[in-house]
């Protein structure tokens, strides 16, 4: 099945723009990042990130979610190289670690909260909850996406469609997983610190 | 029965009450209304639906845009009647025309509309209908993201008009400081119109700079290198980079701002550990660049007119494109110079000063260079020519006087002043203004097929610029004397005479607006009389090769690029006819009403959240998703033209 | 047979830099909550030079961001994104943690510093 000119140009146009997308995203998250250094001390008189944070647990998160971005490399390898089968268990992995990390970031949340550490506590816990929330939405945003392409793979199955929908989906993951070394290191490195 | 959560905090109260509001409230209704009978009447409703509501067409998109940032400017210009009437009136044992409320709604909305929906909106008119022409392509690289990035624009346009009948506008000028801004002294629904459409057409905007960037990129004529696109092209491209860059910090300030507001964060209240100033960093992060994104295409529409009214090529053309690059670097590195008085001390203030004042440099080149080319040309001074003039005068001025500012101890004076407000209207209107009706007129023609009466265009200019100078030169004079601004009445009687000079000045750009609205009326009454050619300039670009008005496909054949002005030379050389083997299938976009529906969703979405009728924000929330994905699993999106018939439309145009 | 090959190669490379990555994230975490002897400021720099690494390797080999491989408008837009992006970061930090509010001294520390500025004589 070989593609067209007008398909391949096509193709390549709207993996620039969506490119040139992520790199908008980076802007959005750097002005989050830095409202978050700024107020990372205004803490209200409350307690900071060396109180709030559990680092094991960071830790674990960071991992799945690192595990994740590689199974959805080898995702992108498998379609690529034309393997269905193996890309839907890969992918399939993604989605489900994904999931997890989701379900651990929700649950430090709703710990937080439960304790009273509320976004509208202070200025510091609003930066937290947002800039890690903005995250975790796209996160949610992605999972939400893969589990669209999954759909889409059985309804019409066609190689070359779903080769060029999935290696957008799997740029974005990646360069989720990207953000998230700089939420680690610092938001919970440098505030445990 | 709780029926509250139906409606969130909406009630009677927020009605308008005064008389100019009131007017505004029932005014724009009525007018609305009467628009829709007239449509019924003349049958008009599938035409509209059909040829403009679904279009996907760049040209059309563009008309669309022009349309409303036209209208908007109306208002715009009726707010700074407002403004200047009653600081005309202010001064000591003077009276009050209107609430003090209501003026600070306005200078806001003048702000807002003047930059947000006649500035940008006249930037995007100009993008879509000259750069895919100019570049010898069909259409944008994403047809329907830019008819998605129309809507959006257009309902931040609708929320910006709904809160004078609902509501009421912000008060905190058009970039909403907090703590003014936050909960606590804006509790009512003002800010939040303002934060929301700001966003929703800020989203636009973005959206738009992708497109045009991989337009630019990717949709160029066979042979067209980077160094023989039309200056103008390369002055797009520099602006959606700085675009791209800068309208997410936007988008995240306001977020941030919404946040508190919607959420009771801290982020910038004054209260629980937020920093008012960080927004104040943040906002001006992207509005420097903003003012930028809005004159540097005004420089590119000069560079295409003065060479083409000197019939001669542009002066330095590489200069020209390494000042455009050095312009948009240097615009990242200044924008603290919109705070020196913040307080972050000499060190800090030193660096931003000085990187300021080299932005003067390659904008002083590019000057020069307009000049240089006029230099033993054959000059037609056409009304696009003379508001080039209007602008080389004016925006001198505003330019200079921005130098003075860069220094940071002459700003500690007239910083949020009248000196600043003076200059920067005088780069504005000067620079971007003069700029986009300029080119209004320049390819007026080549959209409809025939002219702006000349004569009307020319008494415009004259106009506006008088009315420029009798409007703004008072203020910097006012500024120094020590005016600030935003001010509705002052005590000093001795400035009485400077407001009502700028009083009487704002009166005759609003008679050079008259005048273009009398011309565009009376045009399109003479519209036989003033009919234009398909090169009606005897232009240099190959826009002006194909029939006026342009046909929706653009390009029957593609156009081949050699050099730069390929049109210009080719005209030179002797124009060939095409052979009847040289047409081919064309592939366009069909036309969608998910472009349309999905702007309307976001603008009830955003009235959704300024109302608190949460059920109403998920829902929209969710219909915008279930849409997008619905677009894109869409796989018959295009349509074909056969050869056979793309030859005989075009010989039917050429005829 | 030999399109497996490369199929296999292709899949120990993400697995080298999952490896290398998650090493240093370990890394980082145990620089942190270990009783370290780091200040503030080296500590930061040290885990920040981590994370600066993992990028790295994350946009090489998750991204394909290397100068064969992908089209250069890629690298080029990333690059130039990481320019700006480093400039309004470290300038707003900058600029803020100049201001005089943040500075909290008391009026008359105030104008003991500005004294101090103005006798710099810039």
């Amino acid at each position: 099945m070989s593609e067209s000119a007008e398909m391949i140009a096509k193709r390549d146009k709207v993996q620039l723009g969506f490119w040139l997308y992520l790199m908008t995203d980076c802007m959005l998250f750097t002005s989050l990042f830095a409202t978050y250094m700024i107020l990372r001390n205004s803490t209200n008189g409350g307690p900071g990130g060396s109180e709030l944070f559990s680092m094991g647990f960071v830790l674990v998160e960071t991992l799945i979610l690192l595990t994740s971005s590689y199974v959805c490399g080898l995702a992108n390898l498998a379609i690529h190289n034309g393997r269905k089968k193996e890309f839907v268990v890969y992918l399939g992995a993604t989605i489900a670690l994904g999931i997890a990390f989701l379900t651990m970031e929700l649950t430090e949340f709703g710990k937080l909260i439960g304790e009273g550490h509320t976004p509208q506590t202070s200025a510091f816990l609003s930066a937290f909850f947002t800039l890690v929330g903005t995250h975790g939405l796209h996160i949610a945003i992605g999972l939400i996406w893969a589990s669209v392409l999954i759909w889409a793979l059985y309804r019409q199955g066609r190689q070359e469609d779903i080769l060029r929908k999935f290696s957008l989906f799997a740029v974005f993951w990646h360069f989720l997983d990207v953000v998230w070394i700089f939420i680690f290191t610092i938001v919970y490195a440098m505030g445990v610190k | 029965m709780d029926w509250q959560w139906l409606i969130g905090r909406m009630n009677l109260s927020y009605l308008p009450h005064e008389p100019i509001t009131m007017g505004a409230a029932v005014g724009m209704p009525l007018t609305l209304v009467a628009i829709a009978a007239a449509l019924t009447y003349f049958k008009k409703w599938g035409y509209l639906w059909r040829e403009w509501i679904t279009t996907v067409d760049a040209k059309r998109i563009g008309i669309m845009y022009g349309s409303v940032a036209l209208i908007m400017l109306a208002r715009g210009v009726f707010d700074a009647l407002m403004i200047r009437s009653q600081t005309a009136v202010g001064g000591p044992g003077g009276s009050q025309l209107f609430n003090t409320d209501t003026y600070q709604q306005v200078f806001t909305s003048h702000g807002v509309i003047m930059i947000f929906f006649v500035a940008m909106g006249l930037m995007f008119a100009l993008f879509n209908i000259a750069v895919p022409l100019m570049i010898g392509t069909r259409d944008v690289a994403f047809p329907f993201l830019n008819a998605v990035s129309f809507w959006l624009f257009f309902a931040g346009m609708i929320l910006v008009n709904g809160s004078l009948i609902f509501g009421g506008f912000s008060i905190g000028g058009w970039l909403g400081y907090p703590p003014l801004t936050e909960l606590q002294y804006s509790p009512g629904p003002g800010v939040d119109y303002w934060i929301w459409s700001l966003q929703v057409a800020g989203i636009g905007s973005l959206l738009s700079g992708i497109n045009f960037f991989v337009t630019i990129l990717k949709n160029r004529a066979p042979g067209m290198t980077f160094m023989r696109m039309p200056i103008f092209v390369w002055s797009v491209l520099v602006t959606t980079v700085l675009m791209m860059i800068a309208f997410p910090i936007l988008t995240g300030s306001l977020a941030l701002l919404s946040l508190d507001r919607l959420m009771g964060m801290h982020f910038f209240t004054s209260m629980g550990g937020g920093n008012p100033m960080m927004y104040v960093n943040l906002i001006w992060a992207w509005g420097h660049p903003e003012v930028y994104i809005l004159v540097m295409p005004a420089f590119g529409i000069y560079s295409e007119i003065v060479a083409t009214f000197s019939r001669k090529k542009l002066f330095g053309y590489k200069t020209m494109v390494i000042a455009l690059i050095a312009i948009m670097f240097f615009s990242f590195i200044v924008w603290q110079h919109h705070f020196f008085t913040m307080g972050s001390g000499a060190d800090v203030n030193a660096f931003f000063g000085i990187m300021t004042m080299i932005i003067a440099i390659p904008t002083g080149v590019k000057v020069f260079n307009w000049l240089f080319t006029m230099y033993r040309g054959r000059i037609t001074f056409a009304s696009p020519m003379i508001w080039f003039m209007c602008f080389a005068v004016t925006f001198t001025i505003g330019g200079v006087t921005g130098v003075l500012l860069a220094v940071p101890a002459i700003d500690f004076q007239v910083h949020n002043t009248l000196f600043l407000v003076a200059h920067f209207h005088n780069v504005i209107i000067g620079g971007v203004v003069f700029g986009y009706i300029a080119a209004i007129t320049y390819w007026f023609p080549k959209m409809f097929g025939f002219h702006l009466h000349e004569g009307l265009g020319k008494a415009a200019a004259y106009f506006w610029q008088v009315g420029f100078l009798l409007s703004f030169m008072p203020l910097y004079a006012l500024g120094l004397m020590g005016a600030v601004r935003r001010l509705d009445n002052y005590s000093d009687p001795s400035w009485i005479p400077f407001f009502i000079v700028s009083a009487v000045g704002v009166v005759v750009v609003g008679i050079g607006i008259a005048c273009q609205l009398l011309q565009i009326a009376y045009s399109i009454w003479k519209r036989k009389e003033l009919h234009a050619t398909s090169d009606p300039w005897d232009g240099r670009t190959l826009e002006w090769s194909v029939p006026s008005p342009a046909p929706f496909y653009n390009y029957a054949i593609i156009p081949e690029v050699s050099r730069v002005d390929e049109w210009w030379y080719q005209k030179q050389e002797g124009v060939k006819a095409p052979k009847d083997s040289d047409y081919k299938d064309i592939v366009l976009p069909k036309n969608t009403s998910f472009g349309f529906v999905i702007g309307m969703t976001a603008f009830v979405g955003s009235g959704a959240l300024i109302w608190h009728i949460w059920w109403l924000v998920v829902v929209s929330f969710i219909a915008i998703v279930v849409m997008i994905i619905m677009r894109t699993m869409d796989d018959f999106t295009e349509y074909t033209i056969p050869a056979a018939e793309v030859m005989r439309m075009d010989k039917e145009a050429r005829a | 047979m030999q399109k497996a090959r490369e199929y296999r190669r292709q899949q120990l490379r993400y697995a080298y830099a999952y490896l290398l990555a998650g090493a240093l994230s370990i890394a980082t975490y145990a620089l942190a909550v270990s009783a370290s002897t780091f200040t503030d400021t080296s500590f930061a720099v040290i885990v920040l030079c981590a994370a600066a690494l993992q990028l790295y390797i994350q946009s090489r080999y998750f991204l394909h961001l290397d100068d064969k491989e992908a089209p250069r408008w890629r690298l080029l837009s990333y690059a130039f994104t990481w320019f700006t992006l480093l400039i309004i970061a470290v300038g707003s930090i900058w600029i803020m943690n100049h201001l005089n509010y943040n500075m909290g001294m008391s009026p008359d520390q105030m104008d003991q510093y500005m004294n101090s500025q103005s006798l710099k004589g810039f």
